[in-house]
């Protein structure tokens, strides 16, 4: 976890190289399942779900970076994640199904239906773990932060994970974590943007700058990266860079409906659902673009 | 003005949001004090149309609803007549920041709270105003508005502009059949929607029309015969309005989308269990104490019985005093 010098490199650049090959041939099938769910519950968020794939298989994929796994779903021997901006979690749902989570294919197929676990909106209550129930923006940061001090008051090893939405960055409880957290030497607490530069009245930078976004979080005392939130090399490597004591902050550049060519960067796709003809469209696209993830 | 029951199947409908869009730009040009806030819904409250015809005087706040309740405070000590706008969820949320820069600041504030109650459906509970009601109403001063019908729904935008002081205006995501109604002329008078006895249903909002459905086929049933009411204020009531009720009548049905706990339900309630010589009983029939979920607005309604069918089935199992 400490600050390390250049590594051993040769084998390890084979591992990774397999690893990611493995992540890109799986990640469009989570984009599919994003897509067929949303479809069939007829509403919800593409464009906001889309961005956050390689990010969450980078975290908690066959591989990712996070301890994790079906069995510490009790008890708090494992990294948790908290989906902060909860209209994502399509997203979180498609890329579970993989993990052995007891959440399959059909259940997918029950998003926001009546009774279903898979709310609209992370209901922890019905999907432990989900770990928080979101969906309110701006509450996600503060509650990683109380886990990662409770995580530190037990000694655990574990990190705390959340993940937010660039418009939601713009919720003053944000930046109240932002003061706390690097107060507070939670080194072990990562916050990664979804940095996908649209909200629902238009682009973030039109709606509400956020700029200089580096400097903030830099000047409040995090540990920044800035990475291509598409890429799972740069991803895994920011992941990994922590620091013993400073939290760390995540600037994931992506692009909103990433995958599929008609809805990326447009705004007009963040909350509804692709009708039969668009899904066909859809698919057909994201088959097509299957290397997402890798380096060129 | 007489409402047509059963109610024809062409009746226009609209949402009250979008009803209270377009009423706000309308009435703009009118009141041209009248200032626009939102906080990255303006697509969904509809205020986009009030910020396409007075781009300067409506103010994108971004997603920070406790920073734009007290901007439009702050506005309102200036002579504007500040509109903030949100889900109800999301902005009655910010609680303290309404309680204090604009309760206890006697801020002239119009805020309006959309997507009310289970209705809204798939987005589920996160997204559901279900208690904004009982908040708003516990704030002194504070009138707190939700029209049943798009028509009212403009007539009470009119109404917030005029009024000196903080309003509170409840409004829905889905559409709502424009039943005539007598119109609104002030918080706590409810308007007479059908003639009954010994029953009065005061239903407001999505709940109007299964209620007065229901109302009319206990009738045919001979089951009861209820009286209806618009119930689309639930602060300030009517002293005289409220007596009238309870001298007319030995039950009172509070029909709303809102959970029973402090919503209109219990502000009849509270009142006519302090004032109400002989004793009347009232109904809270709403939202239980549980919270909202994901499924079609048509699902939900039908598992919180907010169906006419529901309601008639729950007269006939009710335990009744008249
Ligand atoms: C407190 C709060 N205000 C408003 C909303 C409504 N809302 C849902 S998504 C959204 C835009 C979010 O933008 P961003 O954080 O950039 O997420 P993206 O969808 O782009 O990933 C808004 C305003 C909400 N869910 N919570
Ligand atoms: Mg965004």
């Amino acid at each position: 976890m400490k600050d390390q010098g250049p590594k051993p490199k040769t084998q390890k650049v084979e591992v990774e190289r397999d690893r990611f090959l493995t992540w890109a041939e799986r990640t469009p099938v989570i984009r599919e399942r994003i897509l067929k769910s949303i479809h069939r519950a007829g509403s919800g968020h593409p464009g906001s779900s889309l961005s956050l794939v390689e990010i969450l298989y980078a975290l908690l994929g066959e591989g990712g970076v996070m301890t994790h796994s079906p069995e510490s779903i009790q008890g708090n021997d494992r990294d948790r994640l908290v989906l902060s901006k909860g209209h994502g979690v399509p997203a979180l749902y498609a890329v579970l199904v993989d993990g052995g989570y007891g959440i399959d294919e059909d259940e997918l197929m029950s998003l926001r239906k009546l009774g279903s676990r898979l709310q609209g909106h992370p209901d922890r209550a019905r999907l432990p773990i989900l770990e928080a129930s979101t969906g309110s923006l701006g509450q996600g940061a503060s509650i990683a932060l109380g886990m990662a001090q409770g995580y530190r008051l037990d000694d655990n090893p574990h990190r705390i994970y959340a993940i937010v939405g660039d418009g939601e960055i713009q919720e003053g409880q944000i930046w109240e974590a932002a003061l706390s957290a690097p107060h507070h030497k939670l080194g072990h607490l990562t916050l990664i943007l979804d940095f996908n530069k649209g909200q629902i009245d238009g682009p973030v930078e039109e709606v509400l700058s956020l700029s200089p976004l580096r400097e903030k979080w830099h000047s409040f005392g995090w540990h920044v990266h800035e990475v291509d939130g598409h890429s799972y090399e740069e991803l895994v490597q920011a992941l990994e860079d922590t620091h013993p004591e400073k939290p760390s902050f995540i600037i994931a550049h992506t692009i909103k409906g990433k995958g599929v060519d008609f809805m990326e960067g447009q705004i007009d796709w963040h909350g509804k659902a692709p009708n039969d003809e668009q899904l066909e469209r859809a698919l057909k696209e994201i088959r097509q673009n299957h290397t997402i993830g890798l380096a060129p | 003005m007489k409402t047509p029951v059963p109610i024809p199947k062409d009746v226009e409908r609209m949402a009250t949001r979008a009803a209270f869009g377009k009423a706000l730009a309308h009435f703009a040009e009118q009141y041209p004090r009248v200032v626009c806030y939102d906080a990255d819904l303006s697509k969904s409250t509809q205020t986009h149309l009030f910020a396409q015809k007075y781009p300067e005087r409506f103010f994108q706040m971004g997603i920070q609803e406790a920073n734009m309740v007290g901007a439009a405070a702050g506005i309102s000590f200036t002579g504007k007549i500040p509109f903030a706008c949100s889900f109800a969820a999301f902005l009655t949320g910010r609680y303290d920041q309404i309680r204090m820069s604009v309760g206890y600041s006697q801020a002239n504030v119009k805020l309006v709270g959309t997507h009310c109650g289970v209705g809204i459906g798939e987005d589920g509970h996160s997204q559901m105003g279900l208690e904004d009601i009982a908040l708003m109403r516990a704030v002194p001063g504070m009138s707190v508005l939700q029209p049943s019908t798009p028509t009212e729904c403009r007539q009470m935008v009119e109404w917030a502009i005029l009024h000196r002081g903080p309003v509170y205006l409840r409004l829905t995501r889905q559409g709502l059949a424009d039943l005539p109604l007598p119109p609104f002329k002030a918080p706590g008078h409810f308007p007479l929607v059908k003639e009954g006895r010994g029953k009065a249903f005061l239903a407001v909002g999505a709940l109007l029309e299964p209620a007065l459905e229901a109302a009319v086929v206990l009738e045919e049933q001979g089951h009861s015969r209820p009286a209806v009411f618009n119930a689309s204020s639930a602060k300030p009531l009517d002293d005289g309005v409220m007596e009238k009720l309870c001298d007319r009548f030995q039950e009172l049905y509070v029909f709303e989308d809102h959970s029973v706990l402090g919503g209109t339900g219990s502000a009849l309630a509270e009142w006519a269990s302090e004032k109400a010589n002989p004793p009347v009983r009232v109904v809270r029939y709403g939202v239980q104490d549980v919270f909202g979920e994901s499924g079609t607005p048509k699902a939900l309604y039908e598992k919180h019985g907010f169906t006419s069918r529901a309601i008639v089935s729950f007269l006939r199992d009710f335990p009744t005093l008249s």
